[in-house]
């Protein structure tokens, strides 16, 4: 659509396909490649014993899926987690973009503090909140302090996950701030000014003007929130040193994955849940695709 | 923007509402770098002070000392970081210029293959990445750290954007030069591309210095754990010794703290893009 002008279509094509070499290649090999192979796996055994052997066992693999126990635990665990921290996260990086877009003085300083935590691994911050969450860490003393009950965070498995939703929103939320503010900068003054004439206060001027035009923007938020949050693997391989432990607590679909190929060495049974996972994601994405529908 | 800020009292509120949340942020932060000085008895006291009453450098000392693999878990860190970082820039910018400028048979049909490639979640390609890995020996390698990861889909697509909205006609004027596809590329198009190519940078850096799902899928030997699996490795060896863990974890957090110091415009910009591309 561009420039034929440059130089003749034959050279073209080549140095076209030698830009493109590296990046097909990869891409090609670890992710085109793989979706294949997933799809083989899921229909096989698979016996990893010095080398590799496949036998056919149609959908088995799937079959298994609904009378394993430890699958429906983990999809517990991960859709309470989904369903938590998304709607909570959406809502707090509203609530601060909102707060931080009303005409405060020293706006980029907030911002640069607040994205701290989204800039540091997973691995530090989780350490971190296994330090404060400590039966005798941090919070419990907090809590104590202003006569709230304290928990066995960690060791706990009625408060575990909620621990790491905690921490999870805590540290996800500025990041979806950032993408709330630059939406909200680009909404028009004048639709303010004018309903201020019209004499909407301050909350009419929210809820029917910018609620609404950042409706796009919280598609988008919520959808990508949805895929982070149900790829939860770190935190939970971290604080449970990989068992999902306490007593399952934090047993997610992707530490499961991880456990059947790991510790199992069950690869065919292990794509099958993958699959799962993948199939539940964009069932999910396409509901709330529907739910937004009117935009783009 | 005087419309919310108008009355007195709502000013009042939303700088308590900053501040509350300022310090909701820094505490974690403040507390584990506060440990980082303590030594351990003060630590287990059960006191609440954010300034170590016994300021120390001997948590930092050692975990260089007691822990031998920790200079080296830094290196692979730092040199499988920055490989991939180098190799995405380069190749990202050369595919997504090649995807907004160039003219070749079937382009149309590898800029959607990359569009669905941006929809494959992770866990699906893990493990065949694996058994693939496995296959050409490179396990516990840093190639097989690194080759998986030195292209990505999102940011082919986000340079490919940044290039399209390119006026053409200095690459034209170069080209009426003599300046070879590739020189045009290299010496005109790429040192316009600094935004885009900082944006990346970052982004790039940021996740694979973080990863901890894939080495800890494909790395088993300890000389060659990244800086994530070997903080959780430590944290076996060093259970209650939180003082020496927050010293690893600060030098640790230390290198994309800098970064993010210098160019945080551009961290801004880079996720402004991934959020606007939609």
């Amino acid at each position: 659509m561009t420039n034929q002008r440059l130089k003749p279509r034959t050279s073209e094509n080549l140095v076209g396909y030698l830009f493109m070499a590296p990046a097909l290649l990869v891409l090609g090999t670890f992710v085109v490649l793989p979706i294949l192979y997933a799809v083989f796996l899921s229909l096989q055994k698979v016996q990893l014993l010095g080398g590799i052997e496949y036998e056919f066992v149609g959908l088995r693999n799937f079959a298994r899926l609904q009378a394993d126990e430890r699958v429906w635990i983990a999809l517990h665990n991960t859709a309470e987690y989904v369903a938590i921290v998304v709607p909570s996260q959406t809502l707090l990086a509203l609530l601060l973009a909102v707060t931080l877009n009303a005409g405060v003085r020293g706006k980029s300083l907030w911002r640069v503090i607040y994205f701290l935590p989204t800039v540091t691994s997973s691995t530090v911050l989780t350490l971190i909140f296994m330090w404060i969450y400590n039966t005798n860490g941090l919070l419990n003393r907090f809590l104590a302090a202003i006569a709230l009950p304290t928990y066995n965070w960690l060791g706990d498995p009625a408060v575990a996950l909620k621990g790491i939703m905690l921490m999870n929103i805590w540290s996800t939320a500025p990041f979806f701030m950032v993408i709330y503010l630059a939406a909200l900068q680009d909404i028009p003054q004048s639709l303010y000014e004018a309903a201020e004439i019209d004499g909407a206060n301050a909350w009419g001027r929210f809820w029917f003007i910018t609620l609404p035009l950042l409706k796009p923007v919280t598609f988008f938020v919520m959808a990508i929130g949805v895929i982070g949050t149900f790829q939860l693997f770190d935190q939970s391989y971290i604080i449970s040193n990989g068992s999902g432990g306490p007593n399952n607590a934090t047993l997610t679909l992707v530490l499961l994955i991880y456990q059947y190929v790991f510790r199992d060495l069950q690869m065919g049974y292990a794509a099958a849940i993958a699959f799962l996972l993948a199939a539940l994601i964009i069932v999910i994405t396409l509901i709330q695709k529907r739910l937004f529908s009117g935009d783009r | 923007m005087k419309r919310l800020t108008g009355s007195f009292w709502i000013s009042k509120i939303l700088y308590v509402l900053l501040i509350v949340y300022a310090a909701i942020t820094l505490i974690p932060f403040l507390w584990a770098l506060s440990a980082s000085f303590k030594p351990l008895s003060e630590i287990v006291s059960g006191e609440v002070n954010f300034i170590p009453r016994h300021f120390t450098l001997a948590n930092y000392r050692q975990i260089f000392t007691e822990e031998p693999l920790f200079l080296r878990w830094l290196f692979n860190s730092v040199a499988i970081a920055v490989s991939v970082t180098l190799l995405n820039l380069t190749f990202n910018s050369l595919a997504g210029y090649a995807l907004a400028r160039l003219q070749f048979r079937g382009k149309r049909f590898w800029f959607l293959l990359i569009l669905a490639v941006l929809a494959v979640p992770l866990q699906v390609t893990l493990i065949p990445t694996f058994l693939i890995l496995k296959a050409f020996g490179w396990l516990n390698s840093y190639q097989g750290m690194i080759v998986p990861g030195m292209v990505n889909a999102t940011f082919i697509f986000m340079m490919r954007q940044f290039f399209l909205n390119f006026p053409p006609e200095l690459e034209e004027a170069a080209a009426l030069d003599g300046l070879g596809r590739f020189g045009i590329f290299w010496y005109i198009v790429l040192p316009l591309a600094k935004p885009a190519l900082a944006a990346q940078t970052i982004l790039v850096f940021m996740s694979s210095w973080n990863n901890f799902l894939l080495p800890v899928v494909i790395l088993f030997e300890p000389e060659m754990f990244t800086l994530p699996l070997g903080l959780n490795t430590f944290k076996g060896e060093y259970i209650s010794y939180w003082n020496n863990i927050m010293a690893a974890s600060m030098i640790f957090t230390l290198p994309v703290l800098l970064l993010y110091a210098f160019f945080n415009r551009y961290f801004i910009q880079g996720v402004t893009f991934t959020g606007g591309k939609n």
